[in-house]
């Protein structure tokens, strides 16, 4: 009946007395690129991390391509086809670039045969080659002989979004991904995700970079102290009072400011 | 072979199962100090199957019985064992082994604290075929998805989840399977000397292997293999060398030497000896064709 990939309804979370996210409701379309913005503290994070199981939501549901998964543990949560990237690098590092990526084809390699396959010593491999060819398509290379530890920032920030897309996902979490990207690495990202985009995933994307949000997302949510305070494209934004007021301040403040000022 | 020579391999096969027993764990994080319980677990179940007292079965049947009875109770065990970590994981699989060490001298049919015959003997033959065995199957588990499964959980637990990796079978299972190469060690030992006490397997024993391990490195399969060899090898080296010089105060000392070599290897190589980073540095040189084919996943390939 719907065209929505996710859909998230009355949403509430606590910890311990203060509320961080208080009754959210929005929803995203299939196949749209939707972001997720907000001041510092406004919960982004927290909604990706009650989407994707990291803690249980107090009140809500959410539901993903029809599927309510409210209840559904962390583990499984990934093979309903929703994956992420994190906002601080959170790659292995004590494996190689491959072995990273490897990972998050787990999803699709959970029965015992999988398990037992000996992917280490088997140099040409279905999974392997999978690996180095989703890193390939990134434009990253696979640095045999390196654990991610020792690679550039910016390469382990792309690996991040690699791993999160070989997990064959519908709906594409990514935490702040042009975070600490320099303009070309930004560019390129964008490239990649509008790539990925272009192949029918869903993006949801948590960023600080407007221009970034601007340029890729056709859709916009934001969040300021744990509530939703406006949903619509990024033409509308700009002119949102609510909005501004949450990332400028009232016009109240800034008359007092001005007058401090003088 | 000389007498001694085979004396001292078949002590460095067992400690290189042992090893192996406690890495397969310690690759996912865990610490595990209770290789001592494992070991009696499989030195008196094998040996009270195979005894004519017992249940009179051979020792090829009676060694992997006891592998299943050891990794049954393993499974048990784990449950609560494996909600604790770091250093009370440590102290849980401390207490686990007394326990055993406990019961076991208080059972009169295998022989209480007096001790236990063993039937079967297993020679130089049987044991280090089962030792390279128990190589080749280490290195195979750690080059699977589970064995990466492990890696993972080892580097950031919360992650692995997210990614679809269940975390307490996967664990469960490396505990489990680690207990079972123990047992096997166990056994082979009860067979060797045809004789065993449960006051033998005590907790030095359980640091000593723990040990073998964080010296060897925890990150590829070649950590167990390099730390027990190393255990082994060189406190007896240091003595023959010793007795050769003349020196009797060094050959009489020569663990206050050896103790030195641990504290300098906590200093220099605090991840062990052989880390990924090394290994894949060696592997440039060593087997450098092989390298540009296989990049570098897995224990070692």
């Amino acid at each position: 009946m719907t065209d929505h990939l996710l859909e998230i309804t009355g949403m509430h979370k606590s910890f311990g007395g203060l509320k961080v996210i208080d009754d959210v409701s929005f929803n995203v379309r299939r196949s749209s690129r939707t972001a997720l913005i907000g001041p510092n503290g406004a919960g982004k994070t927290t909604i990706f991390n009650l989407l994707t199981g990291v803690y249980p939501i107090d009140a809500g549901t959410v539901i993903v391509g029809g599927q309510d998964i409210t209840d559904v543990p962390a583990q499984d949560r990934v093979t309903v086809g929703m994956s992420r990237s994190f906002q601080n690098i959170r790659l292995m590092p004590h494996l190689s670039t491959v072995e990273n990526v490897m990972l998050g084809q787990h999803a699709r390699a959970r029965n015992l045969g999988s398990l037992l396959f000996p992917l280490g010593m088997l140099p040409r491999n279905d999974w392997r080659t999978a690996a180095e060819e989703a890193l390939e398509r990134a434009g990253v290379g696979t640095y045999p002989g390196e654990v991610v530890a020792n690679l550039p920032y910016g390469v382990q920030k792309r690996i991040e979004v690699v791993r999160a897309l070989v997990s064959d996902p519908k709906l594409l979490l990514l935490d702040e991904p042009a975070a600490g990207l320099n303009k070309t690495e930004t560019l390129e990202l964008q490239a990649l995700l509008e790539k990925v985009s272009d192949q029918g995933v869903t993006i949801l994307v948590v960023e600080h970079d407007m221009q970034f949000v601007r340029d890729l997302c056709d859709h916009i949510v934001v969040l300021n102290f744990g509530r939703k305070i406006f949903e619509g494209t990024p033409e509308e934004v700009h002119q949102d009072p609510a909005v501004l007021e949450a990332y400028l301040g009232t016009d109240d403040d800034s008359a007092e400011e001005a007058a401090n000022a003088s | 072979m000389s007498g001694y020579m085979e004396a001292q391999l078949i002590i460095l096969c067992l400690s290189i199962i042992y090893a192996y027993g406690i890495f397969l764990p310690a690759a996912s994080g865990q610490l595990n100090l209770g290789a001592a319980g494992f070991i009696t677990l499989g030195a008196y179940a094998s040996a009270w199957f195979n005894a004519s007292a017992g249940a009179a079965l051979p020792m090829w049947l009676s060694i992997p019985i006891a592998m299943i009875f050891t990794g049954v109770i393993a499974i048990a065990i784990s449950f609560p064992i494996l909600r604790t970590r770091g250093v009370y994981m440590v102290l849980a699989t401390f207490a686990f082994a007394e326990v055993v060490s406990g019961i076991v001298i208080n059972l009169e049919f295998v022989g209480g604290a007096s001790g236990f015959p063993v039937d079967d003997h297993a020679d130089v033959t049987v044991i280090v075929p089962v030792t390279i065995a128990v190589i080749l199957f280490s290195f195979y588990f750690m080059s699977t998805r589970l064995g990466l499964a492990l890696r993972s959980i080892h580097d950031d637990e919360s992650v692995a989840t997210l990614f679809g990796v269940n975390v307490r079978t996967a664990k469960v299972v490396a505990f489990t399977v680690g207990a079972m190469l123990m047992s096997l060690g166990g056994s082979l030992y009860g067979h060797h000397y045809n004789y065993i006490e449960a006051q033998t397997f005590n907790v030095l024993l359980s640091i000593y292997i723990l040990l073998y391990v964080l010296m060897g490195g925890t990150q590829t399969a070649w950590g167990p293999l390099i730390g027990a060899a190393f255990f082994a090898i060189v406190p007896e080296t240091l003595r023959e060398i010793a007795e050769s010089a003349g020196l009797k105060w060094l050959a009489e000392g020569r663990f206050i030497l050896f103790g030195v070599f641990i504290v300098l290897l906590m200093v220099f190589r605090p991840e062990g000896v052989m880390t990924r980073t090394l290994q894949n540095r060696l592997g440039g040189g060593l087997f450098r064709r092989k390298k540009v084919l296989t990049d570098d996943t897995g224990g070692g390939s």
